[in-house]
């Protein structure tokens, strides 16, 4: 995509800030679909990047080649995880991705529904944790130790979301925004370096995204822990990032700043007449 | 109501007439006559007409329910009676000091067959509860999973004759020859789900008996294996009688044991992750579960199991042949999964017990057994597709108190 070129140097990506992900020209086809086409993306330490689009622009299979759901068909996706090598991770299972260091949640929302909130979160620590089928049936201090170690930290996490006084109430059972702020502590507990949050907004009401905002801008700053965004409701999209992307037809038309995006005539141009949240 | 009376009546009229041909008329070949059986079309009437009424009632309620969970008016969604009680432990206690009492004194007081009959239904409790982990914790649908009891009792039928090894031996190798085999089942079908899933297990079920019947050097083919020891006890000689009883005991200390043991994991790293899967595979890798060795896990589990029980079952018989290991041994345990409520350890012990003796005390009723199975599973879910018991949520223990201080 020459004519995206230009915009593409004139990235204010900090220097002095560490690069965690770095995608290059990933493209994705469906049979004859190519839903991502050739989509450049960086992500550092202590961002907050957005990724914005029409619908069905792509935005949630590009997560997806991410997180290791789908093989993407080519492109590179590179992670560089904070005082660990780089590792290339196209291809790579779910479990390993979270593994390395990015967490994501979904647009749809997946939770284990007939499973505590506590236990939700608890799933979340697996990959952070070793007991083994005989730890398990012979419960010894070891798997004692880090099972309670497992319910103290999930505890907090549920604190930092605000869920604390649902812990032992099952998932579905749970408010809508409540839903949504599980799957954040759920992927938090993995330890990422990285989220991935698809659509964190969507559904909840101006009070409900307003207390979300501020939880984004809290897990940033207090965390350490980077953000990559998808979302439709602009407000918070021009109010918490650092950074934008923008997709159209599984195509990167524009990054930039807020500022830069909003007076953008692509993206303007893009948003036109389309029926969204913006 | 009076709807509901209308459309019962409208609903027997109709039996009637589709019983009609069956229930009133009949031709008499001796005779040359045709019999009208006018009384017959009177009971249909009946039978169809209470029948239906309780059906809209029993309906009626659920909808009821259904819309009270849907207000999300707690109160009025109480738990079950069952649940409460064993919630209750004012209640619970003296329960189970009374059956632990009735299970230790059971076989003083009945004779040999019905004590042989209870460790059958024994059996099939440990069955439950090791098809319980594959299906009703990980969620994986397993239809021949009586390929892993086939894999425990030809085990030890096989050792016993080639190389005469004992009981004792020969159990905890047919557990892991179980497990084995579920492992060996789970690799080809990691990526399978739903009905996919049910025809390959369903498959793995029939060509386990069908190697047992053809492989006649090893297995003895439709033959069988005959004269497979009973369980002993330190080389002590015991007649019929005592040797059914000390199996009882052995089949109760294994159900404590397998309880025990299902407990712990249930309750652990490892559980979670069964559970996350059955509940979303995508969300439970995406979150660092690794599923092929979660699903493996609960593959080898669940067989394990089957595989023990089956060498208990062999050394019950000391007779095993193919006939021992059909469909219809799946089916039953899947039965006893789904009765007693997926993933609820009690739910599956009394649909065990309820579903293995009840044939056998109500002979009339045997040979309705899979008409009875299938109505009981169709009524189950749509009344009660939870089961039984529903699986009670676990509440954890709560902080540690340091991490309260700091909090507070
Ligand atoms: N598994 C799939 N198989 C085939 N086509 C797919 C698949 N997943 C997504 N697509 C297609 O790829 C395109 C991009 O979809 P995607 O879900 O990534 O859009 P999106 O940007 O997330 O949209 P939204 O804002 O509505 O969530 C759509 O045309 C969609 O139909
Ligand atoms: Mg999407």
């Amino acid at each position: 995509m020459p004519e995206t070129q230009p915009i593409l140097e004139t990235t204010p990506i900090p220097e002095t800030r560490k690069i965690l992900l770095e995608v290059k020209d990933l493209t994705m086809d469906f049979g004859g679909l190519r839903a991502v086409d050739a989509v450049s993306l960086n992500i550092c330490a202590g961002e907050i990047v957005a990724l914005i689009g029409p619908n069905g622009a792509g935005k949630t299979t590009f997560f997806n080649c991410v997180t290791g759901i789908y093989k993407p068909t080519g492109g590179d996706v590179l992670v560089h995880p904070p005082e660990k090598k780089t590792q290339k991770i196209n291809g790579f299972k779910p479990n390993r991705v979270t593994t390395i260091g990015m967490a994501r949640t979904f647009q749809n929302i997946r939770l284990f529904q007939n499973m505590t909130v506590l236990e939700n979160v608890m799933i979340g620590r697996h990959c952070r944790t070793t007991t083994n089928i005989v730890g398990a049936i012979f419960r010894g201090s070891t798997t004692k130790r880090q099972e309670q170690e497992t319910i103290d930290i999930c505890y907090d996490l549920l604190e930092k979301v605000g869920l604390v006084e649902f812990a032992d109430e099952f998932a579905k059972n749970l408010p809508y925004g409540a839903q949504r702020r599980l799957e954040i502590a759920r992927a938090m507990a993995t330890d990422p370096f990285l989220l991935l949050l698809d659509e964190p907004a969507a559904g909840m009401n101006p009070q409900e995204t307003k207390a979300l905002d501020e939880l984004i801008v809290r897990i940033c700053n207090t965390e350490q822990i980077a953000i990559l965004l998808i979302e439709h409701d602009m407000k918070l999209v021009m109010n918490i990032s650092q950074r934008i992307y923008v997709m159209e037809y599984g195509k990167e038309i524009a990054q930039g700043t807020p500022a830069d995006i909003r007076s953008n005539p692509k993206v303007i141009e893009a948003y036109l007449g389309e029926d969204t949240d913006a | 109501m009076v709807d509901n009376f209308k459309r019962s009546f409208l609903v027997a009229l109709w039996f009637v007439f589709l019983t009609f041909p069956l229930m009133v008329v009949k031709v008499n070949t001796l005779k040359n006559i045709v019999e009208w059986r006018w009384i017959n079309m009177l009971w249909v009437a009946i039978g169809a007409f209470v029948l239906s009424l309780v059906w809209r009632w029993a309906m009626a309620r659920r909808q009821l329910k259904s819309k009270a969970a849907e207000i999300g008016e707690e109160g009025l969604v109480k738990p079950g009676l069952g649940q409460r009680l064993l919630e209750d432990p004012k209640v619970f206690k003296p329960v189970l000091i009374v059956l632990a009492l009735v299970t230790i004194v059971f076989p003083l007081l009945v004779d040999i067959y019905q004590t042989n009959i209870m460790v059958l239904a024994l059996i099939f409790v440990v069955l439950g509860l090791g098809l319980n982990i594959t299906v009703g914790l990980a969620g994986l649908l397993d239809l021949g999973y009586v390929a892993f009891f086939a894999v425990g009792a030809y085990t030890y039928g096989v050792l016993n004759t080639f190389w005469g090894f004992g009981f004792w031996i020969s159990l905890p190798i047919g557990g892991l020859m179980g497990a084995l085999f579920g492992i060996a089942l789970g690799f080809p079908i990691l990526r399978l789900r739903g009905d996919y899933l049910a025809i390959v297990t369903l498959g793995f079920g029939s060509i386990a008996k069908i190697v047992i019947e053809n492989w006649e050097e090893v297995f003895n083919g439709a033959k069988g294996i005959a004269g497979i020891p009973r369980p002993g006890f330190f080389g002590a000689e015991m007649n019929i009688a005592s040797a059914t009883t000390y199996t009882y005991y052995l089949m109760i200390l294994m159900v404590l044991f397998t309880i025990f043991i299902t407990n712990r994991l249930k309750d652990s790293r490892i559980g979670r992750a069964w559970m996350a899967l059955r509940e979303d595979e995508i969300a439970c890798v995406a979150m660092g579960v690794d599923m092929a060795r979660t699903k493996l896990s609960a593959y080898a589990f669940g067989a394990f199991w089957a595989g023990l029980v089956g060498v208990v079952f062999a050394a019950r018989n000391t007779y095993i042949n193919p006939n021992s290991f059909t469909f219809m041994e799946s089916a039953l345990v899947l039965s006893i999964v789904v009765m007693g409520g997926m993933g609820s350890i009690i739910g599956v012990i009394i649909a065990a017990l309820v579903l293995i003796l009840m044939p056998e005390y109500l002979r009339a009723f045997s040979e309705y057994r899979m008409l009875m199975f299938g109505a009981v599973m169709v009524l189950m879910m749509i009344f009660r597709p939870e089961g039984l018991i529903a699986n009670v949520r676990r509440k954890y223990a709560g902080r540690t108190v340091k991490t309260e201080e700091a909090n507070a």
